[in-house]
């Protein structure tokens, strides 16, 4: 007997719904950058269930690209923390709002 | 209860204790490390689906790589007064857990009761060919091989930007 698809899709949306409220409630920019990587890796769960669920490679290599494309936007994220931080010296997010109006 | 779903129990509950636990914790780099852990179970699930070759680089990337360099990110930002970071609004708790519980009752919906996924039958051979190392070496240098050379050009221009970005300007 081979476990249903629906579980690991229950626990990729169960994961996905935790980065959604770390996003929304924490006020860290550190933890809400790690918030939209838990959503992505998510997103790679649900990927890899249904490439092997359907025996086709073609999901699998969309996660290593999706793996390739969250590095970069680790890079650049955290140096745009960094260059933030240097110049308000916080990382709260409800005081960066020079964007905002 | 056969063995594959004793551990898709184990590794699915780390999993999503570990991912609840990460936005709940105080210190930064306990939450880090949560996310470490959540991401070494999620490579035991990619193994359990027969994902060879993306649960290694799951480990090496995602909780090597990644996770390092946030930890190094926290360790050279000043901590902050974490009361006042935690101190969020009532009405902004309030407005998280109805669209959290929103989306959540609709991803739910959608995987139980819309009967989408109900007719996939895993088929042993074929998920397990299409895991392996071969497979994706074969499909990554052939017909992807345009989007594979372009991943190298973003990793080089994210390289170069994020030095340009955290660079010390001297004026």
């Amino acid at each position: 007997m081979q476990i249903p698809i629906e579980y690991y899709l229950a626990l990729s949306a169960f994961m996905f719904t935790v980065g959604i409220a770390g996003v929304l409630i924490r006020r860290n920019a550190i933890i809400v950058f790690m918030s939209v990587e838990l959503m992505l890796n998510s997103a790679n769960l649900t990927l890899i269930t249904f490439s092997s669920y359907l025996g086709d490679t073609t999901g699998q290599l969309f996660v290593f690209f999706v793996m390739a494309v969250a590095a970069a936007e680790a890079a650049v994220g955290l140096a745009i923390i960094i260059a933030i931080f240097r110049n308000k010296l916080t990382v709260n997010i409800d005081e960066i709002n020079i964007l905002k109006w | 209860m056969t063995l594959e779903l004793i551990l898709f129990i184990i590794f699915g509950s780390i999993a999503a204790a570990t991912a609840v636990l990460m936005i709940t914790r105080r210190n930064p780099i306990i939450s880090a490390l949560f996310l470490v852990v959540n991401f070494g179970s999620l490579a035991g699930l990619y193994l359990i689906l027969n994902a060879q070759f993306i649960a290694v680089a799951q480990v090496i990337v995602y909780a090597g790589a990644i996770m390092v360099f946030f930890l190094f990110v926290i360790m050279l930002i000043r901590p902050e007064n974490e009361q006042k970071l935690f101190a969020y609004k009532p009405q902004l708790k309030i407005f998280a857990s109805i669209v959290v519980a929103l989306i959540f009752l609709q991803l739910v919906y959608v995987i139980f009761f819309a009967h989408t996924g109900s007719e996939i039958n895993k088929e042993f051979e074929a998920s397990v060919k299409a895991g392996t190392v071969e497979a994706i070496g074969r499909e990554l240098f052939t017909n992807y091989v345009l989007p594979f050379e372009i991943t190298g050009y973003m990793l080089l221009a994210a390289a170069i930007g994020a030095l340009v970005l955290a660079k010390k300007k001297f004026e």
